[in-house]
């Protein structure tokens, strides 16, 4: 599914080095969990892989299904099936959040040469959609996510991805700012998406998401590098013991 | 030459055969104009907007935008009163009758010796030269040769639209509106199209005690056009007045809207959405005085400007002594798409009660580029998430329009301009 090799990334600004070398393979239909120190790159390998702009890729690759994704522009990494729930979502004045959903989803459809959903099958997939993850008909007219708050928002997040049914989500931070029972509703909205062809790639600095998203494969991000790699108990080990040792361990 | 040179190189004619009270009128504003002369850049109210071209004796040559699509409004049920190049097209108009409503041509009741229309003619013009001098508004009063004379006495249900045409390349149009409607009475004026290679209009509203006024104007999207327009209006007790525009294209325009508070708990609107490109420039000027107790003011006005195109915003509030309680809002905002453009904003209060509300502020900037990305990551091509963003910008100022389907029109119209322009 996801396979980044050797990805080095700077500033485009400054001559700063982010990531230095990430090597990561993600199969089809498989969690992995990110973990890290702050600092360590994690926002970054999230941003460069959905395009947002400055940031220089100076050597590696990252492909989605074979395809390289580093050269699209970021609507085309969507309509090829990327997603990014954002750490901190973006409110937009003035666009109503149905307007918003119906847009993006058409336009992914149209990007695939599919032919566009009808308002009437639109309007009865997302109520559907919404209703799972607690969003009432008030937040699906409001502008997006203008007045939301944190945890209403990571779930309007949900609901996007619930919507455009990406192969490969990234989630960044995804549980930041949420108290237990917003975590576990939104880390319901993703179990209920996890299936044999879609991907995800968590990307949380505690343990504790991953109780409600079970990961295959827990790898540790460190200086722009994955330093360890391991199964679910590696996120037990820092959450216990911290990075400190990990960090030694490669040192 | 100097302006007065210019005035005397080309003095427009009086029309002739009018009555007494146009007569009066005309002379009184041929006067007015001549003592202040044409406005020049020196002027401070001329500052950012070049006036030349306004006041050249010839029209500059504007060529008539030409498209196949359904005229702004054209499925509007309303009363349409056509002008062609600024002259009356009668085959296209729908008979001068309505319920509630006594309508006339300014071209038939300027011969009769008396009319209704007497009382506001120039006369609301006249209070708007205080304390800045309108020059371009006294001659039009001067030299107008047709106009609408709307009178409701009665709430009118169904929309009084003036369609502007534009055909011939150098076509100079003068035309003068006056509006009076009735204590209780309620009205609502549309105004359509570029009218001429250039414009100069005037619209005088007297709104009664406990009256409503809407107005919603959209100006014509050929390239080259030009125009100055004014709007005079008069508030009484309780009444309520609201006017949009909405200007996409020509080369200079220049909307000047004078609103005077005189009875109180009255209520004036007025907002305003442009967008051009490259050579555009675009003047806002608003003059709203409060001289009444309890009244409420807004000023909503959105640029979005590319390749080098100008926006101007004056906008004043003036809350006179014993005006209390005056509720005043202005915000004027401009959307820069490059570094070319330009947005100049002059807002200013003037207040001389102490027991009064009133704010204001100005921003000019880019795209939110957060939000472009945002958009983009969930699969919307650039253009059409800059399209969504341009249209949520200017929403604020198209929510200033009472009626819902008229703002549905003006905004499917924008949707779909856009979405052209980007493909």
């Amino acid at each position: 599914m996801l396979e980044i090799k050797n990805l080095h990334v700077q500033l485009e600004e400054e001559d700063k080095q982010i990531l230095k070398g990430v090597d990561l393979t993600v199969g089809a239909g498989q969690v992995h969990a990110i973990m890290g120190p702050n600092g360590s790159g994690k926002s970054t390998l999230s941003y460069v892989l959905s395009g947002k702009d400055g940031y220089e890729v100076t050597d590696g690759t990252a492909t989605l299904d074979d395809v390289d994704v580093l050269d699209m522009d970021p609507e085309e990494r969507a309509a090829a099936g990327l997603f990014l729930a954002f750490q901190y979502p973006v409110e937009i004045p003035g666009v109503g959040n149905m307007t918003f959903l119906r847009t993006a989803v058409n336009s992914q459809r149209k990007a695939r040469g599919q032919d566009e959903m009808s308002a009437g099958d639109f309007l009865k997939l997302v109520r559907e959609k919404a209703k799972s993850l607690k969003i009432d008909a008030d937040m699906l007219k409001r502008p997006v996510n203008v007045g939301f708050s944190g945890g209403e928002k990571k779930r309007n997040e949900i609901l996007q991805m619930a919507m455009l049914e990406p192969k490969m989500c990234i989630l960044d931070e995804t549980d930041s700012g949420l108290d237990v029972d917003a975590m576990k509703l939104v880390a319901e909205g993703v179990n209920a998406l996890r299936s044999e062809g879609r991907s995800f790639l968590v990307i949380t600095h505690y343990q504790r998401l991953l109780d409600h998203i079970k990961p295959d494969v827990v790898h540790i991000m460190a200086n722009g590098r994955i330093i360890k790699s391991g199964g679910p108990e590696l996120a037990l080990e820092v959450e216990n013991n911290g990075y400190a040792d990990l960090l030694a361990e490669v040192a | 030459m100097s302006a007065a040179e210019q005035l005397k190189a080309a003095p427009r004619s009086l029309p002739d055969g009018q009555g007494a009270w146009a007569q009066t009128a005309r002379t009184a504003a041929e006067a007015r104009l001549t003592a202040m002369g044409l406005p020049g850049r020196r002027d401070e109210y001329w500052k950012y907007t070049n006036p030349t071209t306004l006041t050249d004796v010839e029209a500059p040559a504007a060529e008539a935008f030409k498209s196949d699509e359904t005229p702004v409004f054209g499925d509007i049920d309303a009363l349409r009163v056509v002008f062609k190049d600024g002259v009356f097209d009668a085959e296209a108009s729908d008979e001068l009758a309505g319920e509630g409503l006594e309508i006339a041509r300014l071209a038939d009741a300027a011969t009769a010796d008396i009319h209704w229309a007497k009382d506001l003619y120039g006369v609301l013009e006249t209070n708007g030269q205080t304390p800045v001098d309108r020059p371009l508004a006294a001659a039009n009063t001067a030299y107008a040769t047709d106009g609408v004379l709307i009178h409701a006495s009665a709430k009118v249900s169904k929309p009084v639209l003036i369609v502007y045409l534009h055909e011939a390349a150098t076509s100079d149009a003068i035309l003068h509106h006056v509006v009076k409607v009735e204590e209780g009475a309620e009205l609502t004026l549309i105004e359509n199209g570029p009218a001429a290679a250039r414009f100069n209009n005037c619209l005088e509203v007297d709104v009664a005690d406990t009256a409503a006024f809407h107005h919603v104007r959209a100006q014509g999207r050929d390239h080259d056009r030009r125009a100055a327009t004014h709007i005079f209006a008069r508030l009484g007790t309780e009444s309520r007045f609201k006017s949009f525009t909405l200007t996409v294209n020509g080369v200079l325009t220049r909307n000047e809207c004078i609103i005077e508070l005189t009875g109180d708990d009255a209520a004036a609107h007025v907002a305003g959405a442009a967008v051009g490109d490259g050579d555009f420039h675009h003047d806002d000027t608003i003059f709203i005085t409060h001289d009444a107790v309890n009244c409420e003011s807004r000023q909503v006005f959105k640029n979005v400007l590319r390749n080098g195109a100008t926006g101007v915003f004056q906008g004043k509030i003036l809350v006179k002594a014993g005006a209390q309680k005056t509720d005043g809002y202005q915000i004027s905002q401009a959307l820069l798409l490059d570094g070319d453009s330009q947005f100049l904003a002059k807002p200013e209060l003037e207040i001389y009660a102490d027991d009064v509300a009133c704010s204001h502020g100005s921003t000019s900037g880019a795209i939110d580029e957060d939000a472009l990305f945002y958009l983009r990551s969930r699969g919307v091509p650039e253009t059409e998430a800059q399209n969504l963003l341009v249209l949520a910008f200017l929403g604020e100022a198209l929510e200033e329009i009472e009626n819902e389907d008229l703002a549905a029109e003006l905004l499917t119209r924008l949707e779909a301009w856009f979405s052209r322009r980007s493909s």
